[in-house]
C-alpha cells in the first residue's frame, strides 16, 4: 500500500480495510442531511429555472393591456378562468406573465448589488483584515460610517434624484449594502492571515498581491458565498421596498414590489393583487436565506450548535 | 472606564461628523440643486438667482461648514416647499417615529427573549424548531408586505384596528408588529446561542452541583450573561428600524419622520431630507455609544480593548 492511498483508510489490525470519508464525501452526506440546505436550494433552483424560461411558461405577454379583461380573480375564486390562472390586474395585464417575468428582475437586481457589494466589501474587508494597524482602524471607521446612514432612505433620496431605473437601482443598493461582505471577510482575513501557510509564504517572499490571491482568497470563498446568498435576499427585499414606495424600478416593468404597489389602492376588494406577489418575494428571498443559512451550517457545523 | 468612554466619545464625534458631511454631499452629488430646487420647467435665469440665494455658487466645503455650524445650534434651514424651518418640522414629527420605533424594539424583545430562552434550554424540540421558523421566515417577509396583509385581515375583514392614522395606541399596533418582527430574528437567535454557551459552562454546572433551583440558575446565572451582546444589538436594530420606518409610515399613514421623508423626496424638499438622514445617523451614532458603554460597565473585559 503506498502512502498516498493509505490516507483515508484504516489499518484496524483485524486484516479489514476501514475506509474514513474524504472530506468532501463528508460534505456530501451534511448537505444531503440538511434539510434547509436542500429545501432552500430547490426552491432557488425552481426560480432561477422560471426566470430562465419565462417566455415558455408565461402564458400571455406580461406588458399586454387590454381593458376589457381587467381584475378577472384567479382560478380559485368562483368567476376565475384557467386561461387567467393567477387573474388579471387592473389594466387587464395576466398576472401570472406578470410574476414569471417578476422573478427575473428580482433576480437580475439581487445579483447585481451583490456583486458589486462583494466586490466593495471584499476590498475593504481583505485589506483591513491583511494590513491591520491603521489600515484596518481606517476601513473599519468607514464601516461604522455606512452603518450610521438610513441605507432605505438614503438610497430612496438617490433614486429619486436621479431618476428611477434599474441601472441607477441596482448602483444605489450595490453601494449601499457592501457593509456585511466587510465586516466578515475583515474577520475572516485575520484568521486566516495567521495560519502557517501563509507566514510561509509571506516568509518564502511572495508578493502581497500573490499572497492575498493565492494564499488567502481561496479561503474566503465559502464565506464569500455564505454572505452573497444572504445579500441577494436583502438586495431583493430593498428594491422591492423602493418599487413599492415608486423610487425604484419603473412601470410597467413586472417588479414585484411595483406590483404590489400598484395592487394596494385595490387590495381592499382585490387582496389577490397584494397577496400574490408578496408571497413570490417570501419564496424567493426564503430560499435563498435557507440556502444560504445551510450551506453555513454544512461548510461550518459549529455555526449552529 | 473613563479612558474607554473618552475614545469612544471620539469616535462618535468623528462618526458624526462623517456622517454630516455624506448627508450634505448626498445632495450635491446627485445632480444641481439649484434645478431641482427651482422646480421643472424654471428658466435659466430663475436657476441662477436659485443658486445664488441659496449659496450653491460658493466653495462646496464653505457651504458644508455653514450649514453644519448652523446644524449645531439647531437650525437645520428651511423648507423651500413650505416655508418653514426645518428643525421645528422634525420636532414636530419625532414623536411618532420614536414611539413607532421603541415600541417595535420592545415587541421584538418581548417576543425574541422568551422564546431564544426556551430553545436553548430544549435545542432540537418542537418549541426549537417553532422558534427557528420564526427567525427564518421573519428575515424573508417583506416588511411593507406583512404590514398590508395585517391591514387586509385585521382593519378590513375583521375591522378590529384603524388601518391608518396615528391618534391613539391603537393606530400603533399594526405598525409597530411590521416593523419589529425584523429584528426579532437577530435579536433571538443571539440569545438562543449567548444562552447555550453560558448554559455549557463551569459556574452553571457548579450551581446546578450546589443544588440551586433551576429558574435561579436560569435568570440570575444564565441569563444575565447571555443578554450582553443582546443590549448592543438592540441598540443597532433600533437605530435600524428608524431607518426603516420610512417604508411602514407610508403603509399606515403614520404621521412621523419617515412619512416626512418620503413626502419630502417626493417633492424634492431637499433640506427637509437632508435634515432627517442626518437626524437619523446621529441618533444611531448616539444608539451605538449608549449600547458600547453598556456593554463595557456590564463587561469589563470589553473597556480594555
Amino acid at each position: 500500500m503506498t502512502q498516498a492511498t493509505s490516507n483515508n483508510k484504516f489499518d484496524s489490525g483485524l486484516g479489514l480495510d476501514v475506509v474514513f470519508p474524504s472530506p468532501r464525501q463528508i460534505m456530501r452526506q451534511r448537505m444531503i442531511h440538511h434539510k434547509g440546505f436542500i429545501v432552500g436550494g430547490v426552491m432557488v433552483l425552481l426560480i432561477f429555472l422560471m426566470a430562465i424560461f419565462a417566455p415558455a411558461i408565461a402564458p400571455h405577454d406580461p406588458f399586454h393591456q387590454d381593458l376589457s379583461i381587467r381584475m378577472i380573480p384567479p382560478v380559485w375564486n368562483e368567476n376565475g378562468t384557467w386561461n387567467y390562472p393567477l387573474g388579471t390586474d387592473n389594466l387587464g395585464r395576466d398576472y401570472l406573465s406578470r410574476l414569471v417575468y417578476g422573478c427575473r428582475i428580482s433576480l437580475l437586481i439581487g445579483f447585481s448589488c451583490m456583486m458589486i457589494a462583494a466586490v466593495i466589501g471584499a476590498i475593504l474587508g481583505l485589506t483591513a483584515g491583511y494590513f491591520g494597524g491603521t489600515v484596518d482602524m481606517v476601513v473599519s471607521f468607514i464601516i461604522t460610517v455606512r452603518l450610521a446612514l438610513p441605507a432605505v432612505l438614503v438610497a430612496i433620496a438617490v433614486v429619486a434624484l436621479i431618476g428611477g431605473s434599474m441601472k441607477i437601482v441596482i448602483l444605489v443598493l450595490g453601494c449601499l449594502i457592501w457593509d456585511r461582505f466587510a465586516v466578515i471577510l475583515r474577520a475572516t482575513t485575520k484568521q486566516i492571515r495567521a495560519i502557517d501557510y501563509v507566514q510561509a509564504a509571506q516568509a518564502a517572499g511572495c508578493s502581497v498581491l500573490r499572497v492575498i490571491v493565492l494564499e488567502i482568497m481561496p479561503n474566503l470563498f465559502n464565506s464569500i458565498v455564505i454572505v452573497a446568498t444572504l445579500e441577494i435576499g436583502r438586495a431583493i427585499l430593498l428594491e422591492a421596498a423602493l418599487s413599492f414606495l415608486g423610487m425604484g424600478v419603473q412601470p410597467p416593468t413586472p417588479s414585484w414590489g411595483l406590483m404590489i404597489s400598484e395592487g394596494k389602492d385595490l387590495m381592499l376588494f382585490n387582496p389577490y393583487l397584494v397577496t400574490i406577489p408578496g408571497v413570490a418575494l417570501f419564496i424567493l428571498v426564503l430560499g435563498m436565506n435557507l440556502f444560504g443559512d445551510g450551506l453555513r451550517d454544512v461548510t461550518s457545523p459549529e455555526g449552529r450548535s | 472606564m473613563l479612558i474607554y468612554t473618552l475614545k469612544r466619545l471620539g469616535l462618535a464625534v468623528l462618526v458624526t461628523v462623517s456622517v454630516s458631511f455624506v448627508s450634505f454631499m448626498l445632495i450635491r452629488v446627485s445632480g444641481d440643486p439649484a434645478i431641482a430646487l427651482a422646480g421643472e420647467g424654471a428658466s435659466q435665469e430663475e436657476i441662477e438667482f436659485v443658486r445664488v440665494q441659496y449659496g450653491f455658487d460658493r466653495p462646496l466645503i464653505v457651504q458644508y461648514i455653514e450649514w453644519a455650524g448652523r446644524a449645531l445650534h439647531g437650525d437645520l434651514g428651511e423648507s423651500p416647499y413650505l416655508n418653514q424651518p426645518v428643525a421645528g418640522m422634525l420636532k414636530e414629527r419625532m414623536g411618532v417615529t420614536m414611539t413607532l420605533g421603541v415600541s417595535a424594539l420592545t415587541f421584538a424583545m418581548v417576543l425574541s427573549i422568551p422564546l431564544g430562552v426556551l430553545a436553548a434550554i430544549r435545542p432540537n424540540t418542537w418549541i426549537d424548531r417553532i422558534a427557528l421558523a420564526i427567525s427564518v421566515m421573519g428575515q424573508a417577509m417583506p416588511s411593507f408586505w406583512f404590514g398590508l396583509i395585517m391591514i387586509i385581515f385585521f382593519g378590513v375583514h375583521l375591522r378590529w384596528l384603524p388601518i391608518s392614522g396615528s391618534d391613539t395606541w391603537k393606530h400603533f399596533l399594526m405598525p409597530t408588529v411590521a416593523l419589529g418582527y425584523y429584528a426579532t430574528p437577530a435579536i433571538m437567535r443571539l440569545v438562543r446561542s449567548g444562552m447555550l454557551e453560558v448554559l455549557a459552562s463551569d459556574h452553571i454546572r457548579t450551581a446546578r452541583a450546589k443544588g440551586l433551583r433551576w429558574p435561579k440558575i436560569l435568570f440570575k446565572h444564565a441569563l444575565r450573561n447571555a443578554i450582553i451582546p443582546v443590549v448592543a444589538v438592540a441598540a443597532v436594530q433600533l437605530g435600524f428600524m428608524l431607518g426603516g420606518s420610512i417604508v411602514i409610515e407610508s403603509v399606515f399613514a403614520l404621521n412621523g419622520l419617515g412619512n416626512l421623508a418620503w413626502v419630502s423626496i417626493a417633492r424634492s424638499d431637499l433640506p427637509v431630507v437632508q435634515a432627517i438622514v442626518l437626524m437619523l445617523a446621529i441618533i444611531y451614532v448616539f444608539l451605538t455609544f449608549v449600547s458600547d458603554l453598556i456593554n463595557a460597565f456590564l463587561d469589563p473585559r470589553i473597556r480594555n480593548v
